[in-house]
């Protein structure tokens, strides 16, 4: 259903980010129907779960799941990227309801998830705090910045997740700028490390409750493929920042259908 | 600072040190302050609050970018966070932050900065922050303010604490004469006449407010009645008291520890040029950087002095 929103909306709005949003909707859909707690009707409950799209070109991904968690209309999805429209092309915590801070900006968002979960322990809160970066967004310095404090600050009720689609605007990661090695990497600023198949919703799960125990910061390195599920944009790097139109959309839409058939058989 | 300010003002008093006493209030008053620094907290004199509140005293580091979001991050959990550094590193290097999370966010971050201006003396350019008002005046919903000096500092600091929105305070390095009457208030957003005059209006900020007084006595001293006003809240700006000071006086000197380029000249130009059109001359750095040297001497080698103010001053009102 998320990524449905993700085609129908970006194709409506004529641009967007449907391969890295398509990564990361089983991700989305974890986090926002196993993970969260929260309440719809109430998005600014005291102890609800918090959650930070870092990569906030993902942003179809986010408001298909906060429109499924009932956050607003899905009716809006079709509004996204309009004038006036609550759902702008990144993250707006001043218009829509859910999104707890305003991302876009690659490289900035775990530093913010850092001080929200700094909050949290200061108020003795029970929350956590998760954030998902993009790979490509790793080559940010600030990442490393905000790495390091979370472990300084041994920042518990943090888990993050990295959707490892190995793709960006310009290229494969590794071939634009490596970050590999990635696991080591994290491991050396002082986290828990965790890997996972980023298609696998309980497969994760389990995953997401050993971070959740982990007496350090915790990095879910979820192995995505961008465009997960439209098989012209599976791996394709053009379709990180162009939307579908035409036939393509109805393609799009008719492959997901039957994905969704056989999901709900299982 | 020029001849005569000892005599006129025999306390001198830098904003930072003022800034870490307020902090210290704060702390006890609000337990929803927290404090963030990176690795100045002795410069900047968030120290203080850090040995007395240790569990609401973030260090990042050097690391200017995640402090600042990490600044975020806590308004976002309820907390009232100010976060202090050097101004060329809180301005300069997180710009992109304070605007794209903080700013766009309307969170209420305090970026409180010191070692502004010429004025940090011998470190020289790499830390002279002579563009800070300009990056923060532009930033959609931020709100500047300039203090001329320890005691307004104090009520500063004390009156943003629940501005809406982001806000931006710039302090000093150095000891400055200290100008305010006890008891004086200061409201965001509104300028303070500090002495009457129709023949000219001076309107200045930090560190040359002193300057601005001493440049208006010499005036005096040749017939010509000069107004000053203390502009310390930058942005928004005060612009019924600049149109009536413009309209009254006829012509106006601005005066500032920052590039003229930018800066508190700048937002009056752009005040002024729309509600009431009079000559202005600006006093500030001429679009260069600064230099090592000492806070006095650089001040007067770059024209940042009385006698400046004075003699724009003096050439606007015979024009006129």
């Amino acid at each position: 259903m998320i990524r449905r929103h993700i085609i129908r909306s970006t194709a409506e709005a004529g641009s967007g980010h449907p391969g890295g949003s398509l990564s990361c909707a089983d991700i989305m859909a974890l986090l926002y129907f196993h993970v969260l707690q929260m309440r719809p009707q109430d998005p600014g409950w005291q102890e609800r779960d918090r959650f930070l799209l870092a990569k906030g070109h993902a942003a179809p991904a986010l408001y298909a799941a906060l429109a499924e968690r009932g956050f607003f209309p899905a009716e809006e999805l079709l509004n996204l990227r309009r004038l006036g429209a609550i759902l702008q092309g990144h993250p707006d915590m001043t218009r829509t309801p859910g999104v707890e801070a305003s991302t876009g900006s690659l490289g900035q968002g775990l530093s913010v998830a850092v001080g929200m979960a700094l909050a949290g322990k200061l108020d003795s809160a029970d929350y956590g705090v998760y954030a998902l970066l993009g790979d490509g967004e790793i080559q940010e310095g600030q990442v490393w910045e905000a790495a390091m404090a979370a472990a300084h600050y041994r920042l518990d009720n943090l888990v993050a997740f990295v959707d490892y689609n190995r793709l960006q605007i310009d290229g494969p990661v590794d071939k634009v700028m490596s970050p590999s090695p990635v696991p080591e990497k994290w491991k050396a600023f002082g986290w828990r490390v965790f890997e996972a198949d980023g298609h696998n919703i309980p497969g994760m799960n389990t995953v997401v409750r050993s971070a959740q125990e982990a007496e350090k910061p915790a990095v879910i390195i979820a192995h995505t493929v961008k465009g997960k599920g439209v098989s012209y944009m599976e791996d394709q790097v053009q379709w990180h920042g162009k939307a579908p139109d035409g036939q393509l959309v109805a393609q799009a839409l008719q492959e997901l259908e039957s994905v969704q058939e056989v999901t709900d058989d299982e | 600072m020029s001849e005569g300010a000892e005599t006129k003002w025999p306390n001198r008093l830098a904003t930072r040190d003022a800034y870490g006493d307020a902090l210290l209030q704060l702390g006890a008053e609000r337990p929803d302050v927290v404090v963030l620094d990176a690795d100045l907290s002795g410069s900047t004199r968030t120290g203080r609050f850090a040995e007395k509140y240790p569990e609401r005293f973030f260090n990042a580091g050097i690391a200017e970018q995640n402090m600042i979001n990490m600044a975020a991050g806590l308004a976002v959990g309820g907390k009232i966070p100010f976060a202090s550094t050097f101004a060329i590193f809180a301005t300069g290097r997180a710009w992109e932050q304070i605007r794209n999370t903080v700013a766009s966010g309307r969170l209420p971050v305090r970026i409180v900065a010191s070692h502004a201006g010429l004025t940090v003396g011998a470190d020289g350019s790499s830390h002279q922050a002579l563009e800070d008002i300009a990056l923060m005046r532009v930033i959609a919903g931020m709100t500047v303010v300039v203090p001329k000096d320890a005691p307004e500092t104090e009520r500063v600091i004390r009156e943003v604490v629940d501005w809406p929105g982001p806000v931006y305070v710039r302090l000093g390095r150095a000891k400055v004469p200290v100008i305010s009457p006890k008891g004086a208030e200061f409201s965001v957003g509104k300028g303070e006449v500090l002495r009457d005059g129709d023949d000219v209006a001076i309107v200045a900020c930090g560190v040359m407010v002193a300057e601005s007084l001493l440049a208006a006595d010499r005036l005096a001293a040749e017939g010509i009645a000069a107004r000053v006003i203390n502009m310390a809240t930058v942005k928004p700006l005060d612009d019924d008291m600049l149109r009536q000071a413009a309209s009254e006086c006829g012509a106006v000197v601005t005066a500032e520890e920052h590039n003229v380029i930018g800066g508190l000249g700048s937002a009056v130009c752009e005040s002024i040029a729309e509600t009431q059109p009079v000559p202005v001359r600006r006093i500030g750095v001429d679009d260069v950087f600064g230099q090592s040297g000492d806070p006095a001497d650089l001040l007067h080698a770059y024209g940042l002095t009385a006698d400046a103010i004075f003699e724009a001053a003096r050439d606007l009102v015979k024009k006129g």
